[in-house]
């Protein structure tokens, strides 16, 4: 059976729909918000979050954080087990406020970056990466 | 010493004084979550490296904590401004107490 | 089309008008450079023995640009650390004869260039076809009186990448005519052969539906001139022998085990597939 192009993307677009793992939410990540952020607004721009859109493999995502100005940046995973992720406090010698790890993600979920600003103020950026199940994996 | 730590740490041989940098940083780890579960349906313990932190001659470039959610491995790139000649330093924290440190030096044209 | 089919489509369309998503049906265009100076070919004419493919692609053109970001240099790639490792056994004495790797074969990145492109290959003396696995525990045995390395080993495998790692850009090229011939074709006769309860041969996936979707997954050609590989899944470096045990257990049958003579023969005919694909180990795969 010859497939189309077309066809064999929508089938493995809907495929990949269909092996998606359900999309994940914790509460402990609110909870991890208020104590960095003392219960303050944060700005919606100021901190930007590169993410993949659908991550070849949950077990190493590869992310990046820029908040220029920033004195530290939170990252969580509001989907895993425990969302914390990790948290990038820049020093004097900072040549940029951007950092750039591997991480692991349990499931469909939303990446979140939270940057504390040299004036005390918040920003949040939110990247919801799709994970998926595999196929043959071997 | 939790064994095959490694280090390893790529920084730019030299630099113009005032430049800023990309330093790229590994350590063979596996980042035990604590999620896992043994053959017998026991939970592994957590063991992660939890804080890294780079300096220059002394001072703080960046200091970060580390959750399990980091992968196996752990990869930081950031960036640090090199205002003279000096040495990198490098450390990591493992929960078993156990502390990794690398060092480089760099050259300003 | 019956109704999982249209819900599946109906899904898709809702998908796609929330998001851009890259094309999934093809193996990707991008080219691999590494460290900006190994240049990988990734692409190139099927060999003459192949019946039901005109090209061949390496594994890495079938991945997400990220994967394939962790390739392009030696830095990022942790596959790479194995081959700082696999050095320092490269140099240690081991065993009775008080030699090393070194004592023979002094520089590994000299001497062991151009192994890799063509293994499994035929031994005159042993009168059989090798891997690189069998050959290295033939030396650490008789000429170094040591023990042997476990197929699986973080040793060899170790070891497998640094051999690997001095031949990449050069194009696979192993032999499957003469004394290899019989080895080939019982390893080209499992490769077209069904296993398991959900009976699937190497062919049904890797080459009757690469560049499809198996559920999530980017089917490849399912070629190993990348091995071993780091793979995401499990963080660590892969031999080619436990790739296939995975792969055949995933059919649900009882699989064969590394440095079984099935697998060595299966092993030299999925070589000849890439023949002319470039050496890449240690590569990233998911």
């Amino acid at each position: 059976m010859q497939l189309t192009r077309r066809e064999t993307l929508a089938f493995g677009l809907g495929a990949a729909t269909v092996a998606l793992l359900p999309f994940q939410v914790n509460a402990a990540a609110d909870d991890a918000i208020a104590a960095f952020t003392g219960g303050a607004d944060m700005a919606d721009t100021g901190v930007t979050l590169t993410a993949p859109e659908i991550a070849e493999n949950g077990n190493t995502v590869p992310i990046s954080v820029d908040a220029p100005g920033a004195v530290s940046i939170m990252v969580l995973a509001t989907g895993n087990p425990t969302p914390g992720v990790a948290t990038f406090n820049f020093g004097p010698l900072a040549g940029a406020h951007t950092a750039s790890t591997r991480i692991r993600l349990a499931g469909t979920q939303d990446v979140i970056a939270i940057a504390k600003l040299a004036d005390g103020s918040f920003a949040k950026a939110s990247s919801t990466v799709k994970v998926t199940i595999g196929g043959c994996g071997g | 010493m939790a064994s095959g730590v490694k280090p390893r740490v790529k920084v730019p041989k030299s630099a113009s004084a005032g430049e800023v940098i990309t330093l790229k940083t590994l350590i063979t780890h596996p980042m035990e979550s604590g999620q896992r579960k043994d053959g017998d349906g026991n939970r592994i313990p957590r063991s992660i490296i939890n804080r890294f932190t780079a300096e220059f001659n002394g001072e703080m470039v960046i200091d970060v904590t580390l959750e399990p959610a980091i992968s196996t491995n752990p990869y930081l790139e950031f960036e640090a401004t090199v205002p003279a000649a000096g040495e990198f330093k490098f450390t990591w924290y493992d929960d078993d107490g156990d502390v990794y440190e690398d060092t480089k030096a760099i050259k300003v044209s | 089309m019956n109704k999982t089919k249209w819900v599946a489509m109906a899904s898709v369309a809702a998908l796609a008008t929330a998001l851009s998503v890259p094309a999934f049906a093809d193996p990707d265009e991008d080219t691999l450079i590494i460290n900006g100076e190994i240049e990988i070919v990734t692409e190139t004419a099927a060999p003459a023995h192949m019946e039901n493919i005109d090209t061949i692609y390496s594994g890495w053109r079938f991945r997400a640009d990220e994967t394939q970001a962790l390739e392009m240099d030696d830095f990022e790639n942790p596959g790479m650390i194995a081959v700082e490792n696999a050095l320092e056994d490269w140099a240690m004495v081991d065993g009775t004869e008080g030699k090393s790797c070194a004592s023979c074969h002094e520089d590994a990145e000299t001497s062991m260039k151009g192994v890799r492109a063509v293994y499994p290959k035929w031994n005159e003396t042993a009168g059989e076809v090798r891997t690189i696995e069998m050959q290295v525990n033939d030396c650490r045995t008789t000429r170094m009186g040591a023990e042997k390395w476990k197929w699986n080993s973080n040793d060899m495998v170790d070891m497998t990448a640094l051999i690997s790692s001095v031949s990449r850009g050069m194009p696979m090229n192993v032999a499957i005519d003469g004394p290899a011939a019989d080895t080939w074709a019982k390893g080209k006769e499992i490769y077209y052969t069904r296993f398991g309860q959900l009976e699937l041969s190497c062919a049904n996936c890797h080459e009757n539906n690469y560049g499809m979707m198996i559920r999530a997954d980017h089917l490849s050609q399912g070629q190993i001139n990348g091995f071993p590989a780091y793979r995401l899944k499990n963080a660590k470096l892969n031999s080619i022998h436990n790739r296939f045990k995975g792969c055949i257990r995933d059919t649900r049958a009882e699989t064969f085990s590394e440095g079984s003579p099935e697998f060595i023969a299966l092993e030299l005919y999925v070589a000849s597939r890439g023949n002319g694909l470039s050496v890449e180990g240690p590569s990233i795969r998911n």
